[in-house]
């Protein structure tokens, strides 16, 4: 371990790299603050730039650190105007708006940065312990397991996919591993699905997939919407007083430390993320807070901002465990971060850690580096960066949609591609208004030729379907996906059940 | 709920022709030596055409309830009239025809052209302040992925930058 954490700082501190951080960090700050661009579309616009840097800890660490400062920038915007950027942080705009209004903007900030820098940290080291424990553990699974782990993989996404409807989810997952199935797979060296259509030879392009579902449908929304970016309602300018009491310090410590681990192991658990962790951390802080500060919540109480902040940070943090030691992403940025690897030849999963170890251990340091970037280098700039939410939204939108085609083009250099960008943005668009979650699809897309890989060898090696009964662990595994997927509507329907039953009593 | 099951159904069409293709059409080209190995091409396909049919089919029939929607902040189909479908169809067509435009009339020209027109579309009436943030948007992204990341973009149109 010494010795990879060695390497692992060798690899990060060098000049570019740390450069990398920094960049990374700005430009997320910057872009995740405009309302409406979460951290999915602004890493699914910065992939490009990434893969054409070749080397993989450099392109892993920028992509971080634009993860990183896209999260900080979507707290940033919803303290200052109330329009969270990011789901993960709505629950910090609970406290930190009201905060704000009270003229404690920069209180309120530099409780968020803190809290997240704590957070990112202690999800950093607690990563350092799990991820090789665990990656130990995966080098016993062969295909058919991780055939079987996928599986639970995608079904928990589907699951916890958040709009209520597992069978929504689902749907949308298969159809990501039905497009996965387009082009010349790596086992057969057939085109399936191609209908003769030449561009589809090589199979749909993942940049232009992850503009098509997250960047495009935001920009879209955008224009529909007017309201929904809510730029320049007197959000910057009086951005004064950054520093916290010792008393404030000394209250939200606790909170930090204790969200801190809770969002970690929330992150960690596919399907989860960030944003459950953030709501799950402002409810229990809320509620074994004493008497007096329960009344506080919602009103402007530091620790509502702490409790959310270190969890969600802690999450995203948690969220590269099962990334880096299984190669299975928990959620659609860590998808994203997982296309964006297999781009660059690199494949995570448990012998990253053994054939790769810088590559593992400089995403870790990265992650301190990043950290450390947000609080001492975008804190005192906060109220500068801030300008950039008085950006018109007739010159933010084009801007956007020029970056989404841009991202698509440069992948491919082929103009086919920028069509298929539209047609399926459209239709995400679409499927958006009907409330059909579109990381599972992404999720899917993503993992369907290594899903398709490990079931084939799987298939072979027992010459059928055997596989499934004579190996114990994936029998478990697929009935722990079934029980997943099962669960929440069984549970649902007996809610509404006993509901009914109440109706009648009464 | 209307816009659930259409969008069920035309996944259902689309699974349907999945499904045909995965269990009746592609095995034919698949050489003999092949054949007898225990998985196909087609194999994992059939799997996920059953289990897309299925699901659709869930859907298509509102097996699973619904839950009550109690988001008001996000958008909705209850106020679909009050967005801006016009503008929004007329930047999904400006982007089409920036991806037929890129190539005959150049990077620069379609890029500012697309960057203007968007923003006018959008409600801009700041002429030189539109045409002078476009203008040096293109030059800037151009030189950024031309020279500095040095993948090539067709930087002039076609007629001007000779055979």
């Amino acid at each position: 371990m010494i010795e990879g954490l060695l390497a692992g700082l060798s690899t990060a501190f060098s000049f570019t790299n740390i450069m990398m951080v920094v960049g990374g960090c700005l430009i997320g700050t910057f872009i995740g603050m405009l309302p409406g661009l979460g951290p999915m579309s602004i890493i699914a616009i910065m992939i490009p730039i990434a893969i054409t840097i070749g080397d993989p800890s450099s392109a892993l660490i920028l992509l971080a650190g634009v993860y990183y400062g896209a999260v900080f920038g979507g707290s940033t915007s919803s303290i200052l105007i109330n329009a969270p950027g990011v789901a993960s942080t709505v629950a910090t705009s609970f406290d930190g708006y009201p905060m704000a209004r009270k003229g404690m903007a920069g209180k309120a900030l530099t409780t968020a940065a803190i809290a997240s820098f704590a957070g990112g940290t202690i999800g950093a080291l607690l990563l350092m312990v799990f991820a090789p424990a665990l990656a130990s553990v995966a080098l016993l699974f062969h295909s058919a397991e991780y055939f079987a782990l996928m599986v639970v993989g995608l079904s928990a996404i589907a699951a916890f996919a958040g709009t209520g409807q597992v069978t929504k989810a689902l749907l949308m997952t298969v159809l990501g591993l039905m497009m996965a199935t387009v082009g010349e797979g790596v086992l057969f060296n057939a085109p399936r699905f191609t209908m003769g259509i030449m561009d589809l030879q090589s199979g749909f392009g993942f940049i232009t997939l992850a503009m098509a579902m997250f960047a495009l449908p935001e920009a879209i929304y955008l224009i529909l919407d007017p309201k929904r970016s809510k730029t320049g309602d007197g959000g910057s300018g009086k951005i004064s007083n950054l520093r916290i009491s010792k008393e404030e310090a000394k209250k939200i410590a606790p909170v930090i430390g204790r969200q801190s681990i809770q969002g970690f192991f929330i992150g960690v658990l596919p399907g989860a993320g960030a944003t459950i962790a953030s709501f799950l951390g402002y409810a229990v802080e809320r509620n074994i807070a004493p008497k007096e500060e329960q009344e506080e919540f919602g009103k402007g109480a530091i620790k509502g901002i702490a409790a959310p902040e270190s969890a969600n940070n802690a999450a995203s943090t948690g969220s590269f465990v099962p990334l880096l030691t299984l190669g299975i992403p928990g959620s659609g940025t860590t998808a994203i971060l997982l296309g964006a690897l297999i781009a660059l030849n690199v494949s995570p999963g448990p012998r990253l850690m053994v054939d790769e170890p810088q590559i593992f251990w400089a995403v870790i340091i990265s992650m301190y580096l990043g950290n450390l970037v947000l609080l001492m280098l975008n804190l005192p700039l906060i109220p500068y960066i801030a300008k950039v939410l008085t950006v018109p939204r007739n010159y933010l939108i084009p801007f956007v949609l020029f970056f989404t085609l841009m991202g698509a083009y440069i992948g491919q250099n082929n103009a086919t591609e920028l069509l298929i960008l539209v047609g399926f943005g459209v239709i995400a668009t679409i499927l958006r208004f009907a409330d059909f979650p579109l990381a599972p699809l992404l999720i899917g897309f993503i993992l369907g030729p290594l899903l398709e890989n490990n079931f084939s060898r799987a298939v072979q090696l027992y010459d059928g379907m055997g596989f499934i009964w004579d190996r114990p662990v994936t029998l478990a595994l697929l009935v722990l996906a079934v029980v997943l997927v099962v669960l929440p509507s069984y549970r649902a329907r007996r809610a509404r059940a006993r509901a009914e039953g109440v109706a009648d009593g009464d | 709920m209307a816009l659930d099951r259409w969008i069920a159904f035309f996944v259902l069409l689309v699974c349907l022709a999945y499904g045909y293709t995965a269990f009746f059409t592609m095995d034919a080209s698949l050489p003999p030596i092949m054949r007898r190995a225990a998985v196909w091409p087609s194999s994992f396909p059939k799997v996920l055409a059953v289990l897309s049919i299925l699901l659709s089919l869930a859907l298509l029939f509102g097996l699973e309830s619904s839950p009550e929607k109690n988001k008001a902040e996000d958008i909705n189909l209850a106020k679909l009239h009050e967005y801006k479908f016009g503008q929004a169809l007329i930047l999904i067509g400006l982007m089409l025809i920036y991806a037929f435009a890129l190539r005959p009339l150049g990077f620069l020209a379609s890029t500012f052209l697309f960057l203007t027109i968007g923003s006018y579309v959008l409600g801009e009436r700041r002429y030189v302040l539109m045409v002078a943030v476009s203008a040096i948007a293109a030059g800037f992204v151009w030189y950024l992925v031309d020279v500095v990341l040095g993948i090539f973009l067709v930087p002039l149109p076609a007629f001007m930058m000779g055979g």
